[in-house]
C-alpha cells in the first residue's frame, strides 16, 4: 500500500467530505466554463447578428439602386428613369481598367446591360438585364460579392413576369431564340424587378450583339456622402473619359453609420456581459476556495488521532501534507472533469446555440479545459494549503496525551 | 549486552492549564536492554506517559539526554526523529488509534508506508495470523471487538522490526483473556532480542515485566508498599 493507497480509501470512507468539496470546484469551474462559452456564443451571435445585419443592409441598397452609375456621356438619363432602359454603350473593358486603378471612393462594380425591350416570343414588354458578377478590385481584398451571377444558360425573372407568362422555376423558356432554364424566379418587389429577366452577360451581349460592350457600370458602397461626389467624379472622369457619374440610392454614409451603430449597440451589450462575468467568476472561485478550505479544516480535525498515530508510526510531514494535498489534487482533478461538461453544456444552452456538444467541438474548448484544470487544481490545493500544513505540524504528542 | 533505550536525567514541565507550570518529570534515568521487558508505574498524573512519550522522540525533554541503539534524538530534528521512528520504534497505545478506512492488513502495512519495509505484505499477513486475525485481515477495524483491535494495533507495532516497543497502558481497555494475549506478545517481542517499555498502572501487567520502575510527582521511587 502506497500513500495513494490511502487518500483513495480515505475519500472512500469520507465520501459525503469529498462529494461537497468536488462539488465546490465543479461549481467553480462550471461557472468558469459556462461564462466563457456564454460568451464565445454571445461573441458569435454579435458576429452572426453583425454579418445578417450588413447582409440585409447590402441587399436593401441592392434594391434601392446602386450609389454610383456610371454611364457613356452621351446617355440621356430621361430615357434611364423614364423607361427603365439604357441604350448607349461602352466598352466593358472600362470595367476592368477602373477596377485595376487605384481608386479608393468605390467598391464592387458590376459591368452591367439594360434594356427594354419586348419578349418576341411571348410579346410581353420587359427589362432585359444582362450580368456577370462583381469585377474585382485589384487592390483591395475581395469582397463578397453583392450580385450572384447568373451562369450561362439560366435565366432568373421578377415576380411579374412569372405571372403573366406562368413560368416557374425548373422550366425551360426561350427568349431571342435562345434556350434558357428557368433558375429562378424573384418574389414580389414592387418595382422594375419585377418586370425584369436576368441573364448571363456575356449571353445578353450576344442576344443583343453587343460583345464586349455594355451599357452602364454598377458601383456599391462608394464613399460619396456629402460633396464627396464631385470629387468621384473627377476621379473616374480621368480613369474613364468620356462617361458620365450618378448617385443613385441613400447616402452610403447615413447606412454605414446605421450598421455601425447597430455592432456597436450589439459589442456594448457583449461588454457589459463580460464585464458582469470578471466580477462575478471570480467571486464564486474565492468563494469555493473558502468552502473547501472549511471542508478540508474539518477534515483535518476530524482525523487528528490518526495525524497523531501516523505521525508516530514515522510520517514525515511531506507525507501528512501529501495525505490531504494528494485529495485536493483528486476533487480538482475530478470536479474539473463535471464542472466542465456541465458548463459548456449549461454555457451553450443558455447561449441558444443548436446543441451542447457543438459547443464541446469549438477549438478553443481544450485550451479552456486546459486553463480550467489548472485554475481548479491550483484552487484545490491553494485552498487546502493551510489545512493541510496544520495538520503537517501537528504535535502527535499533544494528540496522543489527549487521548 | 548494549543498551536500546537510554534516558539520562529526563526533565520536563509542562502548562497545568491555570498558568502553573507543573514538573512532569524530575531527573529520571532509565537504560532498557536488548531482550528487557520493563514496566513503568505509578499512580495518574506521575508522568508515566510523558516519559514513553520522550523515550519515543515524540517530545522533546526540558533536560537529559534520549538515546535509541546510541542515536540521541535531541540531536535530530523532528522530520529525521520521524524516519529514525519509522525504522526502529513500535508504539502500543491504550486507544489502539487505528486508521478507520483501513482494513485490518492496511493498518498493519501502514508503517511501511512511513518506510521501506521488505515483504511488508507478506510479514503483515502473517503478523495477523500469530495474533489470531487471520479471518479479520480484510475487515474494517470500526467491526473488530476491542481485543482484535488492540491485537490489530501491536501487530502494526511490530511490522517493521523495531529495536523498542514502547506500549502505553495497552491492556487498559482489555479484558483478562485479551490483556494476557497482548502481554504475551509484548513478551515474545522481548525474548526475540526486542527492548519492550510498557507503561502501566495494573499491578498484573507489571508482573509480566523483567524490571519494573515506580514512578512519583515525576522522580523515580521505590515500589508502593501494597504492591510489595
Amino acid at each position: 500500500m502506497k500513500i495513494w493507497g490511502m487518500i483513495w480509501r480515505e475519500i472512500a470512507f469520507r465520501k459525503f467530505n469529498f462529494v461537497l468539496a468536488l462539488l465546490s470546484v465543479s461549481a467553480a469551474v462550471a461557472c468558469l466554463i459556462g461564462t466563457l462559452t456564454l460568451l464565445r456564443t454571445d461573441k458569435a451571435e454579435v458576429a452572426k447578428a453583425g454579418a445578417g445585419l450588413e447582409d440585409a443592409i447590402r441587399k436593401i441598397t441592392k434594391g434601392l439602386g446602386f450609389n454610383v452609375i456610371i454611364l457613356p456621356e452621351d446617355q440621356d438619363l430621361n430615357e434611364m428613369h423614364l423607361e427603365g432602359s439604357l441604350n448607349k454603350q461602352m466598352p466593358e473593358e472600362y470595367a476592368h481598367r477602373l477596377a485595376e486603378s487605384k481608386i479608393v471612393t468605390i467598391n464592387h462594380l458590376l459591368p452591367t446591360i439594360m434594356k427594354k425591350l419586348t419578349w418576341p416570343e411571348t410579346g410581353l414588354p420587359i427589362v432585359l438585364y444582362g450580368t456577370r458578377g462583381e469585377v474585382p478590385i485589384q487592390h483591395r481584398d475581395p469582397k463578397k460579392p453583392l450580385l450572384d451571377t447568373v451562369p450561362k444558360g439560366t435565366m432568373i425573372i421578377g415576380h411579374h413576369v412569372s405571372q403573366k407568362l406562368g413560368l416557374k422555376e425548373g422550366d425551360e423558356t426561350t427568349l431571342l431564340g435562345h434556350k434558357f432554364f428557368l433558375g429562378k424566379v424573384h418574389g414580389e418587389r414592387g418595382n422594375i424587378d419585377d418586370a425584369t429577366v436576368w441573364i448571363n452577360l456575356t449571353e445578353a451581349q450576344e442576344l443583343l450583339g453587343m460583345q464586349n460592350l455594355i451599357h452602364a457600370i454598377q458601383a456599391l458602397e462608394c464613399h460619396c456622402a456629402g460633396d464627396r461626389i464631385s470629387q468621384i467624379r473627377v476621379e473616374i472622369a480621368r480613369i474613364l473619359p468620356g462617361t458620365q457619374v450618378l448617385e443613385r440610392g441613400p447616402p452610403a454614409l447615413a447606412r454605414a453609420e446605421a450598421r455601425d451603430q447597430a455592432r456597436q449597440s450589439a459589442e456594448d451589450a457583449s461588454k457589459r456581459r463580460e464585464a458582469f462575468a470578471a466580477v462575478l467568476a471570480p467571486l464564486i472561485w474565492v468563494g469555493a476556495a473558502v468552502w473547501i478550505g472549511f471542508l478540508m479544516l474539518g477534515n483535518v480535525r476530524e482525523r487528528r488521532a490518526e495525524i497523531g498515530i501516523l505521525r508516530a508510526i514515522g510520517f514525515r510531514s511531506s507525507q501528512i501534507l501529501l495525505l490531504f494535498l494528494g485529495k485536493a489534487f483528486l476533487f480538482g482533478i475530478l470536479g474539473t472533469l463535471l464542472g466542465f461538461v456541465v458548463g459548456a453544456l449549461a454555457g451553450a444552452s443558455l447561449g441558444e446555440m443548436t446543441a451542447g456538444w457543438e459547443s464541446l467541438q469549438n477549438p478553443e474548448v481544450p485550451i479552456h479545459f486546459v486553463l480550467a484544470l489548472g485554475l481548479a487544481v491550483a484552487l484545490s490545493v491553494f485552498a487546502s494549503w493551510i489545512p493541510a500544513l496544520s495538520a503537517a505540524r501537528q504535535d502527535p504528542a499533544l494528540v496522543l496525551q489527549e487521548e | 549486552m548494549s543498551a536500546v533505550l537510554e534516558l539520562n536525567h529526563i526533565a520536563k514541565a509542562h502548562d497545568s492549564g491555570n498558568g502553573q507550570r507543573v514538573q512532569a518529570l524530575n531527573g529520571v534515568s532509565l537504560s532498557v536492554k536488548a531482550g528487557d521487558f520493563v514496566a513503568v508505574q505509578g499512580p495518574s498524573g506521575s508522568g508515566k506517559t510523558t516519559l514513553l512519550l520522550i523515550a519515543g522522540g515524540l517530545l522533546a525533554p526540558d533536560q537529559g539526554v534520549v538515546s535509541i541503539g546510541g542515536r540521541d534524538l535531541g540531536a535530530m530534528s523532528a522530520e529525521g526523529r520521524a524516519r529514525f521512528r519509522a525504522d526502529n520504534v513500535g508504539f502500543v497505545f491504550q486507544q489502539f488509534h487505528l486508521v478507520p478506512y483501513l482494513s485490518v492488513l492496511h493498518n498493519v502495512m501502514t508503517p511501511a508506508v512511513a518506510t521501506h519495509v521488505e515483504d511488508a505484505r507478506e510479514r503483515a499477513e502473517e503478523l495477523i495470523a500469530r495474533f489470531g486475525l487471520g479471518d479479520r485481515a480484510d475487515h474494517p477495524t470500526a467491526r473488530l471487538s476491542t481485543g482484535e483491535r488492540q491485537r490489530t494495533a501491536l501487530a502494526r507495532a511490530l511490522l517493521n522490526q523495531p529495536k523498542l516497543l514502547l506500549a502505553d497502558e495497552p491492556t487498559g481497555n482489555l479484558d483478562v483473556d485479551n490483556a494476557g494475549k497482548v502481554l504475551a506478545g509484548l513478551s515474545d517481542f522481548a525474548k526475540t532480542g526486542g527492548a519492550v517499555l510498557l507503561v502501566t498502572h495494573d499491578d498484573n501487567s507489571a508482573t509480566r515485566a523483567d524490571r519494573v520502575v515506580w514512578l512519583k510527582d515525576g522522580k523515580q521511587a521505590g515500589a508502593p508498599a501494597a504492591s510489595i
